[in-house]
């Protein structure tokens, strides 16, 4: 069970997205999350989903995966959506005792359901097309100016490459103790919230020490290979911006300057 | 002179009392002298407690000695100045599979050792993809760790310590969590450095792995207890009940059946037993 799920859900392929400097994914990324907010209207919104299909066409990723990653925040976009329609004060169009829709909270609730839809596309469509390694080098990168004012930026990117690495390890191990305490007549599945919320205490705890365990284990093993920080190390991938990542650039410009637009259409 | 020597090496924890004071603890090593030619194969035997992975550790520097010296190829491995010359010499590979690996993509992992180092990044992708062929995985370099058996694991960790071009290579009990087949992989790629000239240090407690080595030394409460060659050892029955080890599997079916002692390997046991049908 634990081998199939796609961690950090990377899709292998060779398409001109996947080819793409990681770098220039995390700010084509970040800048689309932006432009998102800057859109005020359903027009904007219209322009960001085809430039997201477009992307995600060219990128070749199957459609099904696109999807899987909005199945996980479902309840979270169900639960915003609901707030938003009967939150919003305005015009009523239905009210049924204290429950209230209003036109304003209608056009709210779609307005936020399209904007967090097409977010967590529009980054899943990153982690799809990127390595978890390229996409730990592409930040130790952008954040290495920022190491003057010392942020330490190698050590932020080891650190999530080690985390990524070690999830299914950890999933291992918890299901392992799991399975070792329910051996022994642990029960998780009976009572209310409260005592179930307290049968975890004997999962947490040896997780956490063999999670301590595994860290010093990895520590010697660092050790072992002459790790001693990010000073004097190559890389055998550098990352390297390309003709792509240029063509990239200006199309980010040319869509940033089509979403400003957008914010005058009135139609 | 040999390639490692260790002198009086003594190695003693400390630990914290209740009093939150440092308190001398257990000596795991205690007046160990040994020499490792460049070039051999040694295998390190003992009990569970008898200070073999301590020694281990002792070789590459991640444990200095309390007393007494290691000095790899004339590199004091208390000297901190030296240390990281002393670890690109003495690669390692440890027990868990699991937790040795750093990069989720098998050659990733492969090269964080030579990333360390800082070398050529062209330089690097030559050392990966050569270490891998070495060691069976090159078919399987794209693949995530979580993907891989706890033996395809440990040939990845053996790659990434060949990646360095190290002079020798601790392998610390690296079958012990391994099913017979992964073992056996791993057995042969050790075999195969030691042909290649890599000095290949095994720390193990399966005998007939000790027996492949061309010279083994046994440990017992961090004292050398023998230091002789596997055939020498395991004719000596005495020393091995003293060491509380086992006999290799054919030498303890050999002894059962009741065939002569002359007979030291599988090989000639299997040889006998044809001859006298």
């Amino acid at each position: 069970m634990i081998r199939d799920i796609t961690l950090g859900q990377y899709y292998p392929g060779d398409s001109a997205v996947h080819r793409l400097d990681a770098r220039t994914k995390i700010i084509a990324t970040l800048l689309y999350i932006i432009e998102l907010f800057v859109v005020n209207n359903f027009w904007g919104f219209l322009i960001a989903a085809a430039a997201l299909f477009a992307v995600i066409a060219v990128s070749r990723v199957p459609l099904k995966f696109i999807f899987r990653g909005l199945t996980a925040v479902f309840l979270i976009i169900a639960f915003t959506f609901v707030l938003n329609l009967f939150m919003v004060e305005g015009r009523v169009l239905w009210h049924w005792k204290f429950l209230t829709i209003t036109y304003e909270g209608v056009h709210r609730a779609f307005f936020m359901a399209v904007r967090l839809v097409l977010l967590i596309i529009g980054s899943s469509v990153m982690t799809l097309t990127t390595k978890p390694v390229e996409l730990t080098d592409g930040l130790e990168k952008l954040l290495k100016p920022f190491s003057k004012i010392g942020l330490p930026s190698h050590e932020i990117a080891l650190m999530m490459t080690i985390a990524l690495r070690f999830i299914p390890t950890l999933m291992e191990e918890t299901d392992k103790i799991i399975k070792a305490q329910q051996a022994r007549g642990a029960d998780f599945e009976s009572g209310n919230l409260l005592q179930r919320a307290k049968s975890l205490i004997p999962i947490l705890v040896p997780l956490f020490v063999s999670s301590f365990r595994i860290a010093q284990d990895l520590a010697l093993a660092m050790e072992a290979r002459c790790y001693r920080g990010g000073g004097g190390r190559t890389r055998m991938n550098e990352i390297k911006f390309r003709r792509g990542d240029a063509v990239a650039a200006v199309l980010m410009v040319l869509f940033l300057a089509v979403i400003i637009a957008s914010r005058f259409i009135t139609l | 002179m040999g390639f490692i020597e260790i002198k009086d090496l003594r190695i003693e924890f400390t630990k914290i009392d209740e009093g939150g004071n440092e308190v001398p603890g257990k000596v795991a090593l205690d007046g160990v002298t040994l020499d490792i030619e460049k070039g051999s194969f040694v295998a390190i035997a003992g009990m569970n407690g008898s200070g073999k992975s301590t020694l281990a550790k002792c070789l590459n520097g991640l444990l200095t000695p309390t007393a007494g010296t290691v000095v790899v190829d004339g590199f004091d491995t208390a000297d901190y100045e030296t240390i990281w010359d002393v670890r690109s010499r003495v690669g390692m590979v440890f027990q868990n599979p699991d937790n040795q690996l750093v990069s989720t993509i098998a050659e990733d992992d492969v090269a964080f050792g030579p990333e360390n180092l800082g070398i050529d990044p062209a330089e690097i992708r030559e050392r990966v993809d050569n270490a891998l062929i070495r060691v069976g995985m090159f078919e399987l370099k794209d693949k995530g760790a979580h993907m891989l058996s706890g033996g395809q694991k440990q040939r990845i960790a053996i790659a990434g310590a060949i990646a360095m071009m190290p002079d020798c290579i601790v392998f610390d009990e690296p079958t012990a969590m391994l099913d017979p087949k992964g073992r056996a992989g791993v057995m042969d790629i050790i075999k195969e450095l030691h042909s290649e000239g890599i000095t290949c240090i095994l720390i193990t407690h399966f005998m007939s792995e000790a027996e492949q080595a061309e010279r083994v030394i046994v440990l017992k409460n961090g004292k050398v207890l023998c230091d002789r060659t596997p055939a020498a050892l395991f004719s000596d029955k005495e020393m091995i009940e003293r060491a509380g080890l086992e006999m290799p599997p054919e030498i303890e079916l050999r002894d059962k059946a009741g065939l002569p002692e002359k007979l030291t390997t599988a090989e000639d046991i299997a040889d006998y037993i044809q001859k006298c049908r």
